[in-house]
């Protein structure tokens, strides 16, 4: 017989969130990733608060201007200050990205918990996310854009009626793939001791799904949530690129990049300020979900 | 495995019927008016003529059934006309452009080339530059040429091809002037110096297309020989003396291709979608302006059928990954 070595615990049990924590620190681009994206969010959204220069000022006479401690980043043809114009639009880039992704998270995890869990919708669901994967997205969320655009317009002003759709043209075009991935952990865990465990005491289907099925599905829905809103703003700064996004006066990034490209050959740092902001968010959140990737995988763990 | 792509082209019958009930479905909810352009002055009973002409004075099924029926049975007739010079589709009403009053299959015909010629090479070049990255980056797992392919492949994915297009163009065509920033699909190659011209047109769109796929493509090659190359076979392979090179470029490479293959054939129709922001930056004339112009000028025909091909080619692509992953992993059979 060999005695126990430490018989009774000395320390008291990690939480799982603390080992995660412990993985997520020793992936050196995801810290890095993580505390820029924080930083960003926290520019676009209390920036404003600190800078007293409007986004939609205009102050003709002092147009074009390059870098200077009253403009650092310049001025538009317009002379707005595009330091403020960079938050504003930032602020509302990320917000449709963080927007969007929560829609198609949900629609998605939804699909998913319920293909994997009920047999019976299984193969209509899965078959209607083969439709949807199907569809060329671009195309269509252009074709959405030129559509709704009055109706939404006229029910809800210009700018919130925008906004309205285009987070849920690119939320109802980007949850399969979460969907899928749902799907295939849920049917695994189902077969799993402790929810057959669960349901012998009686557990309802509502309890068992909520209590056990979603926690245990939390990574892969964690993980597809930064990519989410990685993709989400993209696809906006491209519709607003394409002319087909937000209107004219209210900045967004890819708006404000694509009013640069008129100044291309006189102001090119223009073109540079939105594009830079673009691509920092979406590599700070895929080093972001590529750490959690590894940190909410129990086999790497502790590796 | 015949069966298998039978029943599937069967299957991709519906869906594709049904991808084109939910475009049309769409469209129809357009508020624009065709006859928006007609001046004021011609009067009310010729525009109504004008627009039964245009086919929309029918209801919504026959109108989507004739449009059926232009797609899918007179455009492939035309088709054999044109290469046989038979007469099948004299007289025949086709998709009829409402911008130009022209077949769009001839406009789309037209177009084509162009995004062919910029895309494929993009492709090809993409695949010439990821798979050596892929391979080298897994055999030297950790190495400082790994975590730079890594960063490298990250900075792919991040920038868009709005952003690194213009930012090429600042760089190469405005700052040094070396290559010219606007594609001229009227350029005709017929000396050298014309063939360098359309080199130095093509290297930028070609290029930031390139990147994107790039990062992608290489990041699989490299996960697909990590999984490799701590199989058994490879330490079988090297016990019995094989060089390095036999075991890491036939043995390991051979078996690591087969999911690349299939992304590489999943990647195509994305491509196109992706081309469509890139032709916008470079003024490519191909067929994703073409859809932008179409659905600023509000030309629904046109977008219907584009934005079908599209469909087509996205339904046929994952056909054809799925067979040719059965094709080549021997432990797959789909019967």
């Amino acid at each position: 017989m060999t005695e126990l070595s430490n018989p009774v615990p000395s320390k008291p049990p990690r939480s799982q969130w603390l080992d995660v924590w412990d993985q997520f620190k020793s992936h050196r681009g995801a810290l890095m990733g993580g505390a820029l994206f924080l930083f960003i969010i926290l520019a676009v959204y209390l920036g404003p608060l600190f800078w007293e220069l409007e986004a939609t000022q205009i102050d003709i006479r002092a147009r074009n201007q390059g870098p200077s401690w009253a403009h650092p980043f310049g001025t538009d043809q317009l002379g707005r200050d595009m330091l403020a114009r960079m938050m504003a639009g930032g602020a509302t880039s990320v917000s449709v990205g963080l927007t969007a992704m929560l829609l198609a998270l949900f629609l998605g995890s939804f699909i998913g918990v319920m293909a994997g869990f009920f047999k019976k919708l299984d193969g209509p669901l899965m078959r209607l996310t083969d439709l949807f994967l199907a569809l060329p997205l671009l195309p269509l969320l252009l074709v959405m854009m030129l559509l709704f655009r009055e109706p939404l317009n006229a029910a809800f002003g210009p700018e919130q009626g925008i906004f309205i759709l285009i987070v849920i043209s690119i939320g109802v075009t980007s949850w399969m793939p979460t969907a899928r991935i749902v799907r295939g952990d849920v049917l695994a865990l189902k077969e799993r001791e402790f929810v057959m465990a669960a349901r012998s005491i009686g557990t309802t289907n509502s309890g068992l799904i909520t209590r056990h099925i979603l926690p245990n599905v939390l990574s892969p829905i964690m993980v597809s949530a930064t990519l989410g809103i990685a993709t989400a703003i993209i696809t906006e700064s491209s519709l607003s690129f394409l002319g087909l996004g937000f209107p004219p006066d209210f900045p967004t990034w890819g708006r404000l990049l694509f009013d640069a490209t008129d100044y291309l050959q006189q102001h090119p740092e223009r073109v540079f300020w939105p594009g830079m902001a673009i691509s920092l968010t979406v590599l700070s959140v895929n080093y972001l979900g590529d750490g959690l990737r590894d940190a909410l995988d129990p086999r790497i763990r502790g590796r | 495995m015949l069966t298998f792509t039978i029943r599937r082209l069967i299957l991709a019958v519906p869906t594709l019927l049904f991808i084109s009930l939910v475009i049309f479905l769409l469209l129809e909810l357009a508020p624009g008016d065709p006859m928006a352009q007609v001046p004021l002055t011609v009067p009310a009973e010729v525009k109504e003529k004008m627009r039964l002409a245009l086919g929309l004075g029918e209801p919504m099924h026959i109108r989507f059934w004739k449009w059926l029926v232009q797609f899918f049975w007179i455009e492939p007739q035309v088709l054999i006309d044109n290469i046989f010079g038979t007469g099948l589709a004299d007289g025949k009403l086709r998709v009829i452009s409402w911008q130009t009053r022209s077949p769009v299959m001839d406009i789309v015909v037209q177009r084509i080339p162009q995004t062919l010629w910029v895309v494929g090479t993009a492709y090809v070049v993409a695949i010439l530059i990821a798979l050596p990255i892929g391979i080298y980056s897994a055999y030297r797992q950790y190495s400082w040429f790994d975590q730079m392919g890594t960063f490298v492949s990250m900075v792919g994915f991040s920038v868009p091809p709005f952003f690194s297009g213009v930012l090429v163009i600042v760089i190469f065509s405005v700052q040094l002037g070396w290559f010219p920033s606007i594609y001229d699909t009227t350029h005709v190659v017929d000396s050298w110096d014309a063939f360098v011209y359309q080199l130095k047109q093509m290297i930028m769109p070609v290029m930031v297309l390139a990147l994107q796929i790039t990062a992608q493509l290489s990041r699989f090659m490299r996960a697909s020989m990590l999984d490799n190359l701590n199989q058994d076979y490879v330490r079988t392979a090297r016990a019995k003396g094989l060089s390095e090179y036999v075991v890491v470029m036939v043995h390991v490479l051979r078996n690591s291709m087969i999911p690349v293959v299939t992304v590489i054939a999943l990647g195509i129709p994305s491509i196109f979608g992706g081309a469509i922001i890139t032709e916008q930056v470079f003024k490519v004339n191909g067929i994703g302006q073409l859809l932008i112009g179409a659905i600023q000028a509000n030309d629904l025909p046109m977008v219907q059928t584009l934005t079908f091909i599209f469909a087509v080619l996205i339904v046929l692509f994952n056909l054809i990954a799925d067979v040719l992953y059965g094709i080549l992993d021997p432990r797959i059979r789909y019967d």
